[in-house]
């Protein structure tokens, strides 16, 4: 399968603290990987390096062949979509976050397309209006994570979005995940330490001290 | 005109700093040297641009008033930008949003009569609009920095998503916009009610009829309204993109390069 990511020789570095050094990684199109490692070992940095949130150091991140500095970072962005591990919601109600991903591309909010989306992460529709104030944890990380797919990315990052969660949510989102891995073709990214989620994956990294290492 | 402040009763005016040095002095606010210095700042000021504003109201120059309006302008610049927080560029932006809003409001006084185009009228105008639009960026300023330290995580999740810098930042825009304008609208509110503001004021002491008077006090609502409100956007719309690098990442604060 051809390569969607190529990492060459990726580092990061703020002031003398070294976070990642000689990251070289070839994703092909459709890998589900899982990234493990102790906290602190720069795996969200890594992520969000790739989501173009942060611009490494060292080294060069190729998407479908093309050099990332040489795209415009919002459209790759739409295309590369990174998912947070304890998501804000904005605004009032769950449609003002469904509506975002609209919006910012000068498109009428599709209400059906919206419904649809949250009975696949099992909220009724009438959630649609509901105060964001009224969610539980494990709802506002389903919303969280059906505003990052309201328009299906090529890659999606996942920064340890099962993190907190009870059984129940969890299962809910890693099926999400393979949904969106089968059904859709989407690349996953994802740091996890959660085993079920682990056994998903097609391969599995482990970051320790900023350096990158294949176990699976 | 039953105006009369002499010499001698502004020395004997001079007693009430004595109150303030002394309440300074009993509660050990340590402020004694400020008031001092404050007041001595505060009367050379006053005495130079009294004999400046005489000259220039004399020789009715456009020049030289254009030249006067300008220095006002760069003044106020210069006390905005202190407030950004070493923001890149905030003297420029500054200097921008105050030369638009003054210009504008200004342009439309003189343009519908409301006050001619001569110095005694122009530049204690220009002076007040210029102030006021000050006061609205430094307080936008210190919105925008707050808010974009405050709501970080909401910003780069805006970003992540695909928003450009304007969709990451237009919450942050709004509120530091209304920020800027707040304390015009509450004076608007209560003008006349608790406040009897300077212009109506200075009115009334000089013997006009007090509903003359308020009619100078009602454009001078509407001209601060105008200015503040368009020194805001002006500022917020330029410097918001600082807080971003040239890979639309967001900064851990704007004044980094």
């Amino acid at each position: 399968m051809k390569a969607i990511l190529e990492l060459h020789d990726i580092g990061y570095q703020v002031a003398q603290n070294q976070i990642l050094q000689n990251i070289s990684l070839s994703v092909a199109a459709q890998d589900y990987i899982t990234i493990t490692g102790p906290s602190g070992s720069g795996k969200s940095t890594l992520l969000r390096i790739i989501a173009s949130l942060l611009t490494a150091t060292k080294g060069e991140i190729l998407f479908k062949g093309q050099n990332i500095m040489e795209i415009d970072p919002i459209q790759y962005r739409r295309k590369v979509s990174y998912c947070f591990q304890q998501p804000t919601l904005f605004g009032r109600t769950v449609a003002d976050n469904l509506d975002f991903p609209f919006q910012i591309r000068q498109v009428i909010p599709d209400v059906d397309k919206q419904k649809a989306a949250l009975k696949v992460v099992g909220l009724p529709e009438t959630y649609l209006n509901k105060r964001i104030t009224e969610l539980s944890g494990g709802e506002k990380q389903r919303v969280a994570m059906i505003r990052n797919i309201m328009y299906v990315p090529d890659v999606l990052l996942l920064d340890e979005v099962t993190v907190g969660l009870d059984e129940e949510n969890k299962r809910i989102v890693n099926n999400l995940i393979e949904h969106f891995h089968t059904d859709h073709q989407v690349t996953i990214l994802s740091i996890t330490h959660d085993e079920s989620e682990i056994k998903q994956a097609s391969r599995l990294l482990t970051i320790t001290k900023g350096r990158l290492e294949e176990s699976k | 005109m039953n105006l009369d402040v002499n010499n001698w009763s502004l020395t004997l005016a001079m007693l009430l700093v004595m109150i303030a040095l002394w309440i300074g002095y009993r509660e050990k606010l340590g402020i004694d040297r400020e008031i001092i210095i404050g007041v001595i700042r505060a009367v050379i000021q006053l005495f130079v641009v009294g004999y400046l504003l005489k000259y220039i109201f004399k020789v009715n120059n456009v020049f030289l008033t254009f030249a006067m309006l300008l220095i006002i302008i760069f003044n106020a610049s210069w006390n905005a930008q202190k407030r950004s927080n070493g923001m890149t560029n905030a003297l420029v932006i500054s200097f921008v949003a105050i030369l638009v809003s003054t210009g504008v409001t200004l342009g439309v006084l003189i343009l519908s009569g409301a006050i001619k185009l001569i110095p005694s009228q122009v530049i204690p105008i220009s002076g007040m609009i210029a102030s006021n639009s000050m006061v609205a960026i430094g307080l936008s300023y210190r919105s925008m920095n707050t808010q974009f330290r405050d709501q970080r995580q909401s910003v780069l999740e805006r970003l992540a998503l695909g928003g450009s810098l304007r969709d990451a930042s237009i919450g942050i825009l709004r509120e530091s916009i209304k920020t800027g304008m707040a304390p015009t609208i509450d004076s608007a509110k209560t003008v006349g009610i608790v406040s009897l503001p300077g212009m109506m004021s200075g009115l009334i002491f000089a013997g006009v009829d007090p509903v003359h008077a308020i009619k100078y006090q009602i454009m001078v609502t509407f001209m601060l309204l105008s200015a503040t409100s368009l020194g805001s956007v002006i500022a917020c719309y330029m410097a918001y993109r600082n807080f971003y690098n040239t890979r639309k990442q967001l900064k851990e604060s704007a004044s980094e390069d």
